[in-house]
C-alpha cells in the first residue's frame, strides 16, 4: 500500500489529461459549426444592401449597381433540370440493375470498384471529359462549318447543332456524369435496406423480376433514393470547374431560349426545345465572374450572388432532409 | 434457381396446368416430358429480358465514363491516333518529371511539372494539417463523448458545412482569410510580406472543406467498433481517454486512414478554391504566404484564357490532367486497399 498516494496521483493526473482530451475533442467539433457561422455572417454582412428586387431581375451589367442575377437564375434552373432528367433514370437503372439483377461475378465488383473510384476523380477532369465528348465530339465536326441536324416535329423543327459547342445540353450531360457515381451508390444503399422478404413474397405471388422491382421495391426504397438524388444535384448545382472548362459564358444578357417567365413557354412552346441548344451562364459561374473583377464593389455583387444561390442549395437540402423525415416514420418493417 | 422456378411458373393459368401436366406426369413421350416451362418464349418474357438489358446498359455507363477519361487523356497527352500530336510527343517525359520551371506562357517555353507539385504539396499540406486532426477529434468527441441530442445537431450542420459550393469557400478565402486573418497575424504582428493570393488561404479553406469528410467518415467506423471493447477496456482500469485513444483508435485505424487518404484526394482535386484563392505564380518557393499555382488552378488558367486550341500549352492541360489524374486515383485506390486489406472483422 505504499504506492497507494504515487497510485491516487497517477489517477488524477490521467484523468485530467482526459479531460483536456475532451475539451481538445469538443473544440474540434464546435470548430466545423464556428466557421460555417463565420463564412455565414462574412458573406451576409458583404452582401448587405446589394441583395434587393432589381438584383433578380437585372441581367449582368459592367455597372456593379445594375448587375443581376436573372440569366444566371434560368441557366441554373435548365442546367438542373437537364441533369436531373438525364441522372435519375440512368442513376436508379444502373442502381437497380446491380443490387437486383447482377450476379457475384468480376464484372460486377470491377463495377462496383469503379463507381468508388470515378466517385473521387476531382470533377475538373470530368469538365475536360465534357469538352472533348459533348462539346467537341473528338473534333468529328470541323467548327468552321458548323452542322446543324434538323429534325421537323409537327409544330416546330428542333435544331441540333454538331458538336453541341459550350451550351446547356453539354452542361447537362457533364454534370450527370460526374453526379452518376453518386446517385448510384445512394440509390444501391436505399434499395438495400428495402427487406427480402418484400421480394418473396412479391415473387411468391407470381410477380415477374419487374413486376417485383416497379411495384413493391422501388416504392419502398423511394425516400432514400430522393434523398440522394437530391443531394446530388444540390453539389451538381454548387459545382463550378466543369462548366467552367466546357466554356461556359460568363456574360450573357439573355435567358436560354429567351424563356424568361412560364407564360413564355405556353405562349411559344417551340422556344423550350432551343432550351438545351442555347448558351448559358449559371450562378457558380457568375459568382466567380464577379470575384475575379478588380472593382472592388463587385465584391459585394460576388456575395449577393453567393447569398442567392446558398438560398437555392438549402431549399434542396431542406427538401431532402424533409423526404427523409416524413417516410422515416411511415415505413415499417 | 428458386427464383427461375417462380418465375416459369406464371403466366395463364390454363396453360400452367396443361403444362405441368406434361412435366409432372409420367407421360409416354420422353422429348415432351423434358420441355422446360422456363425456356418458353412469351411476351413477357422478352420484356423482362429487354429491361433487364437496359438496366444492364445503365450499369455499364460508369465503365464508358472511365474509358471516356482514360482516352481523352491519353489520346491528347501521351500519344495521339488523329494527326495532331500529343503533348509527350513533343515534350520528353523527362523533362516534364524534372524540370524546375513551368513556363508555358512566355516565349521560351519549359514544362516542369514540378512547380505545380509543390504548389498543390503546400495547399494540401496546410489543409490535411487544419481538416485532419480536426476532422478525427470532431469524430471521437462524436462517437465517444458526444449525447445523442448534440449529435443530432452537429450532424446534419456538419452536412450543411459539406454541401457549401467550392466558390464559396475560394470567396471566403479571398475576402476574408488573407485581409482579416492572415495579413493581421503575419503582416501586422510579424512583418511577413503576404500575397493577396496565397497558398495558405486557400489551404485553410480546403482544410474546412474536407473536415465534414474526414469527421463522417471516421465517425462511422469509430462507432462500428464493437461495444465488448470499450467494456474490455474500463474493466482493466483505462479511463475514458485510454478507452478512446487507446483501444477505439487503433481498432478503427484502417478506416480513419482510409477516410484520410480519401479527404487528402479530394484536397488534391479541389479547383475553385485554389484558382480563387491561391493565385497563379509558378515559381518554385516553399514559402506559403506566397502565390502558388496548382495542377487544378492551372487547368482553369489555360481553359479560361484565350489559348489556341492545338497550341503546345493548350496540349499541357491533358498532360497536367493525367497527372492529377493519376494522383487522385492512386490515393483513392490505396485506401481501398488499406480498407480491405487491414479491416479488423468483428462479430
Amino acid at each position: 500500500m505504499s504506492n497507494l498516494p504515487e497510485f491516487q496521483s497517477r489517477l488524477a493526473s490521467r484523468h485530467r489529461w482526459g479531460r483536456i482530451f475532451e475539451a481538445f475533442c469538443l473544440s474540434a467539433t464546435l470548430f466545423g459549426l464556428i466557421m460555417l457561422a463565420i463564412l455565414m455572417i462574412s458573406i451576409v454582412w458583404k452582401s448587405w444592401g446589394w441583395l434587393d428586387g432589381s438584383f433578380f431581375t437585372n441581367f449582368d451589367s459592367r455597372k456593379p449597381e445594375e448587375a443581376g442575377v436573372k440569366a444566371a437564375l434560368w441557366g441554373s434552373l435548365w442546367l438542373l433540370l437537364l441533369t436531373a432528367i438525364f441522372t435519375i433514370p440512368i442513376g436508379i437503372g444502373a442502381a437497380v440493375y446491380l443490387e437486383e439483377y447482377a450476379k457475384k461475378n468480376r464484372l460486377t465488383s470491377f463495377i462496383q470498384l469503379n463507381l468508388a473510384n470515378l466517385a473521387g476523380v476531382p470533377s475538373i477532369v470530368y469538365g475536360i471529359l465534357g469538352l472533348s465528348v459533348f462539346v467537341r465530339m473528338f473534333g468529328a465536326f470541323p467548327l468552321e462549318e458548323k452542322k446543324v441536324l434538323e429534325l421537323s416535329l409537327w409544330f416546330t423543327t428542333l435544331e441540333i447543332p454538331l458538336p453541341f459547342g459550350p451550351t446547356i445540353i453539354s452542361g447537362a450531360l457533364t454534370l450527370s456524369l460526374l453526379i452518376l457515381p453518386v446517385v448510384i451508390i445512394a440509390a444501391q444503399e436505399s434499395l438495400r435496406s428495402v427487406p427480402p422478404s418484400l421480394r418473396h413474397a412479391a415473387l411468391a405471388l407470381g410477380a415477374t423480376e419487374w413486376q417485383t422491382i416497379r411495384s413493391q421495391v422501388l416504392p419502398a426504397s423511394v425516400p432514400g433514393i430522393a434523398t440522394g438524388v437530391i443531394l446530388a444535384l444540390s453539389r451538381a448545382m454548387g459545382e463550378t470547374a466543369p462548366l467552367l472548362m466546357i466554356g461556359a459564358v460568363s456574360f450573357i444578357a439573355t435567358t436560354p431560349g429567351g424563356i424568361e417567365s412560364f407564360g413564355d413557354i405556353i405562349r411559344n412552346p417551340g422556344s423550350l426545345l432551343e432550351v438545351p441548344f442555347s448558351r448559358f451562364t449559371c450562378l457558380p459561374m457568375k459568382v466567380y465572374d464577379w470575384i475575379s473583377f478588380a472593382k472592388p464593389a463587385f465584391q459585394h455583387v460576388a456575395a449577393a450572388g453567393i447569398i442567392v444561390l446558398m438560398g437555392a442549395l438549402l431549399l434542396m437540402n431542406a427538401t431532402a432532409v424533409f423526404i427523409r423525415q416524413r417516410f422515416r416514420g411511415s415505413i415499417q418493417w | 434457381m428458386l427464383l427461375e422456378t417462380i418465375l416459369g411458373a406464371r403466366p395463364e393459368a390454363e396453360t400452367i396446368r396443361r403444362e405441368s401436366a406434361l412435366t409432372t406426369d409420367a407421360v409416354p413421350n420422353p422429348s415432351k416430358a423434358r420441355r422446360s416451362l422456363v425456356r418458353r418464349r412469351t411476351w413477357l418474357r422478352s420484356k423482362e429480358q429487354l429491361i433487364r438489358l437496359s438496366l444492364f446498359g445503365c450499369a455499364l455507363i460508369s465503365i464508358v465514363t472511365t474509358l471516356g477519361i482514360l482516352y481523352v487523356l491519353f489520346t491528347n497527352a501521351v500519344y495521339s491516333f488523329g494527326r495532331e500530336s500529343a503533348f509527350f510527343q513533343e515534350v520528353s517525359l523527362r523533362e516534364f518529371l524534372t524540370e524546375t520551371r513551368w513556363t508555358p506562357q512566355f516565349a521560351e517555353k519549359h514544362f516542369g511539372i514540378l512547380p505545380l507539385l509543390l504548389g498543390t504539396l503546400k495547399v494540401t499540406g496546410i489543409a490535411a494539417l487544419i481538416g485532419l486532426p480536426v476532422g478525427l477529434a470532431g469524430a471521437i468527441y462524436l462517437s465517444e463523448y458526444a449525447s445523442s441530442r448534440l449529435r443530432n445537431i452537429v450532424k446534419p450542420t456538419l452536412e450543411i458545412l459539406a454541401g457549401i459550393p467550392t466558390v464559396v469557400y475560394g470567396y471566403f478565402a479571398l475576402v476574408f482569410v488573407t485581409p482579416y486573418v492572415l495579413r493581421p497575424l503575419f503582416q501586422g504582428l510579424l512583418g511577413w510580406d503576404v500575397d493577396l493570393f496565397n497558398a495558405t488561404s486557400a489551404g485553410i479553406c480546403v482544410g474546412i472543406m474536407i473536415i465534414p469528410m474526414v469527421s463522417s467518415l471516421s465517425e462511422d467506423v469509430l462507432r462500428s467498433v464493437p461495444r465488448g471493447l470499450r467494456e474490455a477496456g474500463y474493466a482493466l482500469g483505462g479511463t475514458k481517454f485510454d478507452v478512446s485513444v487507446k483501444v477505439v483508435v487503433p481498432a478503427a485505424l484502417s478506416g480513419i486512414v482510409a477516410s484520410f487518404l480519401l479527404a487528402i484526394s479530394r484536397a488534391i482535386g479541389e479547383t475553385m478554391i485554389v484558382a480563387i484563392g491561391a493565385g497563379f505564380s509558378t515559381e518554385m518557393s516553399l514559402n506559403p504566404l506566397k502565390s502558388a499555382q496548382t495542377m487544378t488552378a492551372y487547368i482553369v488558367n489555360v481553359s479560361s484564357g484565350d489559348t489556341p486550341v492545338g497550341s503546345i500549352e493548350y496540349k499541357s492541360l491533358y498532360a497536367v490532367a493525367l497527372t492529377l489524374f493519376l494522383f487522385t486515383l492512386a490515393m483513392n485506390i490505396v485506401s481501398q486497399m488499406v480498407l480491405r486489406r487491414f479491416r479488423e472483422v468483428y462479430q
